[in-house]
């Protein structure tokens, strides 16, 4: 059992790092958020901004990417 | 806890296995990687020569999702990245159609997903990464390192932001790779783990399975939305080295 | 817990050794369906899509042909139309002239008759009322004589003429 005392620092760290996802979460929110009001105000210039609103996604998504990555990688790889 | 209990293995599913038996993976050993990757390119022929063979001005289901998903990309290259970006439009073609199609085959169970694979996804953005910057060096020289040079901003501060710049463009191929990869593996180890539940749950193993059902749905998007945002974001890079002046 | 060691190390992702071959058989597989697209299957579905957009655009510019065929048509009819309007306006307003020539001849005509007619009544009725002044003159002279005589009065015509006139006069410029 003494051993896993490094074993046991890993998976708190796992553990630690997907409060890092709960971030990606906030910021996706936002952006799909804003993207709605700005939609509702301005209907028509919408469709036009649907491929920013997907990138907006996909940058603030890769971030909770990596903070899940750090925990698989905390997992399985130290 | 430790024997008998809840044995999960969610990253199983990701280990590159010789297709014949064997445990060396030599570099030209058919493995699983070599089999999905030959169904990838099975199925995207299938849809975009197969699917299309008729040529009818009136189109089949498969010719027009064919038809479709070419001016899909045709119009979202032509858009960002531009009218002369069209030269460039059968790779595009060619990285959205393998992303996706690996993305989904990869979602039929016991499925192997070579793009959750950082080495496939990194060399996807590398050759993007290479060749725009080459394509930009060849096509604007020294000008091209206006990039970094942001002439907008008051003088004392450029130097920082060239640094900024810089440095963002150098982890381009680092997020664009690892976004695609995490993004895909992130979604088939949380799958594996909740199937895992439902096979330790017992009489309650409809709870996990629903949740693994919602999860699917939010995997499909979540395969489709990342072919496309990898797609555009090839096609920025590529505005980029087409008209580096912002 | 010894789970990550049991499956080969760690993560399957970060095990160096299986990269050179993930990374042949993806540039064999993207060359591949490189070539498959470029060669044939973008230039086919280019084709079919230029085509469609051809036979709309033929089937458009038919449409509009045929549209301004019909519109030429109406046009035509329209012209026909009008031009039947203004002769048979000219038609009315030509008869109608005629008619009022006529009518103003036949006007003037009736209207210089009874303007003769008019005059010579006229003329007769003056004759008639002077002729009636006259006899009445005579006739006021007489009386004032036989009456002038019946009460022996001597009375010089002259001043009984006079005196009638005066009266006569007096009662005309009264009338």
């Amino acid at each position: 059992m003494e051993g896993d005392l490094a074993a046991m620092g890993a998976y708190i760290g796992a553990g630690l790092a997907c409060i890092g996802i709960g971030g990606a979460g906030i910021g996706v929110g936002n952006v799909a958020g804003n993207y709605l009001a700005g939609a509702l105000r301005n209907p028509s210039a919408a469709p036009g901004q649907t491929a920013f609103l997907f990138i907006g996604i996909a940058f603030a998504e890769a971030l909770g990417i990596f903070a899940f990555l750090v925990a698989l990688l905390l997992m399985f790889a130290v | 806890m430790a024997e008998g209990g809840i044995d999960i293995r969610p990253v199983d599913q990701f280990i590159v296995k010789p297709l014949f038996g064997g445990d060396v993976v030599n570099w030209y050993t058919p493995t699983n990687v070599t089999l999905w990757m030959a169904l990838t390119v099975l199925a995207a022929t299938a849809l975009m020569v197969y699917g299309a063979r008729g040529r009818a001005v009136i189109p089949s289901r498969a010719q027009s999702m064919a038809e479709l998903s070419y001016s899909f990309i045709y119009k979202m290259v032509e858009d960002v990245a531009g009218r002369d970006a069209i030269r460039f439009f059968p790779y595009i073609m060619t990285i959205f159609l393998f992303v996706l199609f690996a993305n989904l085959l990869g979602l039929i169970p016991f499925a192997f997903t070579t793009t959750s694979h950082i080495a496939v996804t990194a060399v996807l953005a590398l050759t993007v990464f290479i060749s725009v910057t080459a394509l930009g060096f060849v096509l604007h020289g020294a000008k091209f390192l206006k990039l970094f040079w942001v002439d907008s901003a008051p003088l004392p501060l450029r130097p920082i932001l060239a640094v900024i710049e810089l440095l963002s463009y150098f982890v381009r191929p680092v997020s664009h790779s690892i976004r695609l990869a995490g993004a895909l593996m992130a979604g088939h180890a949380v799958a594996k783990v909740f199937a895992g539940f439902a096979a330790a749950l017992g009489a309650a193993f409809f709870i996990p399975v629903l949740a693994v059902t919602a999860l699917y749905a939010l995997e499909l998007l979540v395969a489709v939305i990342q072919a496309y945002v990898f797609t555009i974001l090839s096609c920025i890079y590529l505005k980029d080295a087409l008209h580096p002046a912002h | 817990m010894e789970e990550p060691d049991v499956t080969a190390p760690g993560m399957p992702q970060l095990d160096f050794s299986t990269y050179p071959n993930q990374i042949f058989w993806l540039v064999v597989s993207i060359v591949v369906l490189y070539l498959i697209l470029s060669r044939t299957a973008l230039p086919r579905i280019a084709a079919v899509l230029a085509d469609r957009r051809g036979t709309i655009t033929n089937d458009i510019a038919a449409a509009e042909d045929a549209k301004a065929k019909a519109a030429e048509a109406e046009e035509a009819h329209k012209q026909a139309l009008a031009d039947a309007r203004a002769e048979t306006n000219r038609i009315i307003e030509a008869a109608r002239q005629e008619i009022q020539a006529e009518l103003d001849a036949q006007m003037a005509e009736a209207e210089a008759e009874i303007a003769a007619r008019a005059a010579e009544s006229e003329a007769r009725i003056r004759a008639i009322r002077d002729s009636a002044r006259d006899m009445v003159a005579e006739v006021a002279r007489d009386t004032t004589r036989e009456v002038l005589h019946l009460f022996d009065v001597k009375a010089d015509a002259r001043s009984v003429t006079a005196a009638v006139n005066a009266r006569l006069k007096a009662e005309g410029g009264a009338q």
